[in-house]
C-alpha cells in the first residue's frame, strides 16, 4: 500500500499510524483489526495441519504461475535440441520440449518444478490427515458439517488438479496415466465412447488434451479451490476453532492465544518453515523425473507406472479387479474396469458423508465447540480406522509390482492378498479398533477412581503388599470424565397398554438399532459418576 | 614327343601317370577344400570341447543330462549356443542355486577361460548364436538417444524407463540392467533367457542392439549426475509419495509440535 504521506497535516501520526488511518477512512480497518486482532486460538499441534495445507497451497499457486511463463501447453510436434543429451533428436510434443527445458535451461527451474511438484505431494497428503484430525476428534459436527464438506470438496479437487499437473509435460509416465482415464472412460455403458471423444476432441491422445488440461490446471480447479480455502477460513473464524476438553474449556469459549501477536508469529513463521522444508526436499530429491521417462508415445509403456500417491488407491481398485468383461446384445462391457471406477467415488463419499449419518443416527442437533476424544466414541473411532485401512490396502494394491520386486514376493499372492483384504480388513479394524477404544475407556475409568500407579510397593502390617496409587489431579481427572455419554434412542413400546399397535417407520427402527451400535452397552463404559469417585477417594475405601 | 611316346610303354610309366594323378587330385584338394579342417587351430578348439565336456559333466550334466539332451530339471542345451552360456555361467545364474521362480544373477562360479571351453562344448552340439564380438556390443559406437526410443518401446514396460527391472507374474522379474556387462545385455537380446523374448538380429539388427546397450550404458552408469538430486530408485512415482509422506509431511508434522509445545507465557506486569 502507498502510504499518502500528508506530512502538513499530520506531522506528528508516524507512518504507519498514517497509513492504518488511511486504510481505515477505505476498508474500515479499525472495526476488521478490533474483532479478529484478538481472535483466540487453542494451542495444539494437530490443529496446525490445516495450516500445512493453506501453506503448501500458497507455495504451488507461487510456483506454478513462475512455471506458467516457460511451460507451452501444446501437443505440436518438435525435435528436441536442447541440453539434455540422452534426448537429442528425438521427435516429441512443445509439451514435453518446453518443460525439458525448464528442467535443464532456464534458471531454477527444475527447483521451481520441484518444489511444485513436491508441495503438490505435501499438500493433499496434508489434507488427508487433517481431515482424518477433524474425522476422530468430530470437529465436523454442528455447526461445522458445511466446513467439513468445503474440505472435502477441496481434497478431491487438489487429487484432481494434481493429476491433471503431472499430466501436462506429456512424458511417458504421464501418458500411460491419460490413456488409463481415457480407459476408464471407455468402459462406461452406452455413453463411453462419445465421452472419450468429447474429452479428446477426437481420437486419444489427439492435439487437444494437454491445452484442455492445462486450462483446468491453472485456472478452473485452482479457481475454484482458492474460492473454497477463502470460505473454508471464514468459516473457521465465523464458528471459531474447537478445542479439546480440560479445566476451564467449556462449549461456550476458546482457550489459547490472540491471534495478534502470537499466532500472527507462530503461523506467518510456520508459513517459511513449511516453505523451506518443501525447497529443501525439492532440492535434495529428484521428483517425476520426465527427462528418465522419455517424450509420450501410445505404442511405449514403462513398468512401474502407478499415479502420485494420491490417485494410488484408484489404481490399487483397477489392478485388484480381476479382468471380468461380459457381452450384452453386442456390447462389451468391461466390469474389469467400470467397477473400479464406480467404486472409485464410493470410497471417497464413503468418508464424506458420515458426518451427516452419524447426526441422523444419534439425532444429535446441539453445537459442539469441545473435541471427542477419539476413544470416547468408538463406533467413530473405529469407522474411521477401518476406512483407512480400506484405503491403505489399496495402495498396495497400487503398488504390488513394487511390493513384489523389493519384498520377493509373487505379485499374484499381493494382489490376492488385497482382494481379499479389501472386504476383510476392514471390519476387522474396526472390531480391533473399537474394543482397544473401549480398553482405553476403562483405562480412564480406573484412573479417575484409583489414580495413577505409582510404583510404590507398601507392605501393611498384616503382611499384605500394595501398590500406593496416587490421586489424579483435579483438572486431570475433569479432563478423563468432561464428556458426554449419550443414551441410545428408544423407540418405545410397540404396543400400548391398551393392545394399540403404534406405527413405526423402518427407518425409525434402522435409526434405533444403529444407535444402539453407538452408544448401547457394547460401545461405552460408562464413566465414573461423582458418587463413585466421592466412594472411593473419600478414604472408606479398599485402599 | 617322340621320346614320350617312346617311352610309354615303359613299366615305370604307369606309376608315372598314378603319382601325377595323385598330385593333381591332391593339388585340388588342397585348394578346393572346406578351408576349416585346415585350420591350425582346430587341435586347441577340439581341446577346449574336450574341456568343456569334461566341466560339463561335473557342473551341468545333472540338470541338463549327460549328453546336453535335457531331463525334467534343466532345458536341452541342443542349439542354445555359445552365447547363451556365456550369458547363463558368466552372470552367475548357472549352475543354478535352487529351483525357483526364477534363476538370481550371483557371482560366477567359473573363471571366463572355463566359461568358453563350457561354451564350445555346448555350440559343438548344434549351431546357435555365438559369443558377440567388442565391436558389437561396444556401447562407445552407439547412439544413446535412438536406444532409449528402442528401449522404451522394447525393454521399459519389464526393466522400468530406467532400467532398475520391475515385477512379472508369480515371483519372476525383470532384473536391473545396473552394473551388467554391455556383452551380457548383447547375449540376452541375442537368447532370450529365462522370461525374457529373444531379439534375433532379424527382428532388431545389430546396430538397434549396440544403440540400446549404449543407452542402458548411459542411464545404469554410476557418475550419471541424476539432475534433481536423489534419485529415490526411479522407480516412479510409488517412491516418491513414500518419500513425501515420511520426510515431507513428517518432517513439517514434527515442527508443528514442536512450535505449539512452545507456547506464549503470561508476563506478569
Amino acid at each position: 500500500m502507498s502510504t499518502n504521506d500528508n506530512p502538513k497535516s499530520r506531522e506528528k501520526a508516524p507512518a504507519g499510524q498514517k497509513a492504518a488511518d488511511w486504510a481505515d477512512g477505505r476498508v474500515g480497518l479499525y472495526n476488521l483489526a478490533k474483532s479478529n486482532l484478538r481472535k483466540i486460538f487453542p494451542d495444539h499441534w494437530s490443529f496446525m495441519l490445516g495450516e500445512i495445507c493453506l501453506y503448501s497451497f500458497i507455495i504451488i499457486i507461487l510456483t506454478g504461475v513462475y512455471l506458467t511463463l516457460f511451460f507451452k501447453p501444446s501437443m505440436g510436434e518438435v525435435v528436441y535440441h536442447g541440453s539434455y543429451v540422452p534426448l537429442q533428436g528425438v521427435r516429441m510434443s512443445e509439451a514435453y520440449e518446453s518443460t525439458l527445458n525448464i528442467s535443464f535451461d532456464v534458471r531454477g527451474g527444475l527447483l521451481v518444478r520441484q518444489i511444485h511438484h513436491w508441495a503438490a505431494i505435501v499438500f493433499v497428503a496434508g489434507m488427508l490427515v487433517h481431515m482424518m484430525r477433524v474425522f476422530f476428534t468430530g470437529a465436523f459436527r454442528k455447526p461445522r458439517e458445511i466446513n467439513w464438506t468445503f474440505g472435502f470438496l477441496l481434497l478431491v479437487m487438489g487429487m484432481f488438479d494434481g493429476f491433471l499437473g503431472y499430466s501436462l509435460p506429456d512424458d511417458l509416465l504421464s501418458g500411460t496415466g491419460i490413456r488409463f482415464m481415457e480407459g476408464a472412460v471407455l468402459s462406461v455403458p452406452i455413453v463411453g465412447t462419445y465421452l472419450s471423444f468429447f474429452l479428446f476432441g477426437g481420437q486419444f491422445p489427439g492435439f487437444d488434451v494437454v491445452p484442455r488440461f492445462f486450462t483446468i490446471h491453472i485456472l478452473l480447479l485452482p479457481g475454484i479451490m482458492l474460492g473454497l480455502v477463502v470460505a473454508h477460513l471464514i468459516l473457521v473464524v465465523y464458528h471459531k476453532h474447537t478445542q479439546f476438553p480440560g479445566p476451564g474449556k467449556t462449549n461456550k469459549n476458546v482457550v489459547g492465544m490472540p491471534l495478534m501477536p502470537v499466532y500472527m508469529a507462530k503461523a506467518g513463521g510456520f508459513f517459511f518453515v513449511v516453505f523451506g522444508v518443501i525447497t529443501l526436499l525439492s532440492a535434495i530429491a529428484t521428483v517425476n523425473p520426465i527427462w528418465a521417462y522419455g517424450p509420450y508415445r501410445p505404442d511405449q509403456v514403462s513398468t512401474d507406472a502407478q499415479p502420485d500417491w494420491y490417485m494410488g488407491f484408484s489404481e490399487g481398485l483397477i489392478r485388484i479387479m480381476p479382468g471380468w468383461e461380459i457381452n450384452f446384445a453386442g456390447h462389451t462391457l468391461v466390469l474389469g474396469v467400470f467397477i473400479p471406477l464406480i467404486v472409485f467415488p464410493l470410497v471417497l463419499t464413503a468418508i464424506a458423508v458420515y458426518p451427516f449419518i452419524e447426526s441422523w443416527v444419534t439425532g444429535d442437533k446441539r453445537e459442539h465447540h469441545l473435541l471427542d476424544r477419539p476413544r470416547n466414541a468408538p463406533t467413530r473411532t473405529g469407522l474411521g480406522v477401518a476406512w483407512i485401512s480400506l484405503y491403505l490396502i489399496l495402495l498396495v494394491g497400487g503398488g504390488n509390482d513394487l511390493f513384489a520386486t523389493h519384498f520377493h514376493l509373487s505379485i499374484n499372492a499381493i494382489t490376492w492378498v488385497v482382494r481379499v483384504s479389501f472386504f476383510v480388513l476392514p471390519p476387522v479394524a474396526f472390531i480391533i479398533t473399537k474394543r482397544i477404544c473401549l480398553g482405553l475407556q476403562r483405562r480412564d475409568r480406573e484412573k479417575v477412581l484409583h489414580g495413577r500407579e505409582t510404583g510404590v510397593i507398601k507392605r501393611l502390617p498384616h503382611g499384605e503388599f500394595i501398590e500406593v496409587h496416587e490421586p489424579l489431579p483435579q483438572g486431570k481427572v475433569f479432563e478423563l470424565t468432561a464428556h458426554d455419554q449419550p443414551k441410545p434412542l428408544e423407540i418405545g413400546a410397540e404396543v400400548d397398554e391398551n393392545g394399540v399397535v403404534r406405527k413405526v417407520k423402518r427407518t425409525q427402527k434402522v435409526r434405533a438399532k444403529l444407535s444402539q451400535a453407538f452408544y448401547g452397552e457394547g460401545s461405552q463404559i460408562p464413566k465414573p459418576t461423582p458418587q463413585e469417585h466421592e466412594e472411593i477417594t473419600s478414604g472408606h475405601g479398599h485402599h | 614327343m617322340k621320346k614320350l611316346s617312346v617311352r610309354r610303354r615303359h613299366p615305370l610309366a604307369a606309376l608315372v601317370v598314378l603319382l601325377f594323378a595323385l598330385a593333381a587330385t591332391g593339388g585340388l584338394y588342397a585348394a578346393f577344400a572346406p578351408a576349416k579342417t585346415a585350420q591350425a587351430d582346430s587341435s586347441s578348439q577340439s581341446i577346449a570341447i574336450e574341456e568343456g565336456k569334461k566341466l560339463y559333466a561335473t557342473g551341468c550334466s545333472s540338470c541338463h543330462g549327460p549328453g546336453g539332451q535335457g531331463s525334467t530339471d534343466g532345458p536341452s542345451l541342443v542349439g542354445v549356443g555359445a552365447a547363451a552360456v556365456d550369458f547363463q555361467v558368466g552372470t552367475g545364474r548357472m549352475p543354478a542355486q535352487q529351483p525357483g521362480a526364477q534363476v538370481p544373477k550371483k557371482q560366477p562360479i567359473y573363471t571366463q577361460a572355463q566359461i568358453d571351453q563350457l561354451a564350445a562344448y555346448i555350440a559343438s552340439l548344434g549351431p546357435g548364436p555365438g559369443i558377440p564380438s567388442k565391436k558389437q556390443y561396444d556401447p562407445k559406437g552407439g547412439d544413446i538417444a535412438a536406444g532409449g526410443e528402442l528401449f522404451r518401446t522394447n525393454c521399459a514396460q519389464c526393466h522400468n524407463f530406467a532400467g532398475e527391472g520391475g515385477a512379472l507374474t508369480d515371483g519372476k522379474y525383470a532384473p536391473s540392467l545396473r552394473g551388467v556387462d554391455p556383452k551380457h545385455i548383447y547375449e540376452a537380446m541375442l537368447t532370450g533367457p529365462q522370461q525374457m523374448p529373444t531379439f534375433p538380429d532379424t527382428t532388431m539388427p545389430e546396430k538397434a542392439k549396440r544403440d540400446i546397450i549404449a543407452y542402458v550404458n548411459d542411464t545404469t552408469r554410476a557418475d550419471n549426475p541424476n539432475p534433481g538430486g536423489f534419485s529415490l530408485g526411479r522407480l516412479g512415482p510409488v517412491t516418491e509419495g513414500l518419500f513425501g509422506w515420511i520426510f515431507g509431511l513428517g518432517a513439517l508434522i514434527a515442527t508443528a509440535v514442536w512450535v505449539a509445545a512452545r507456547t506464549a507465557k503470561a508476563r506478569k506486569s
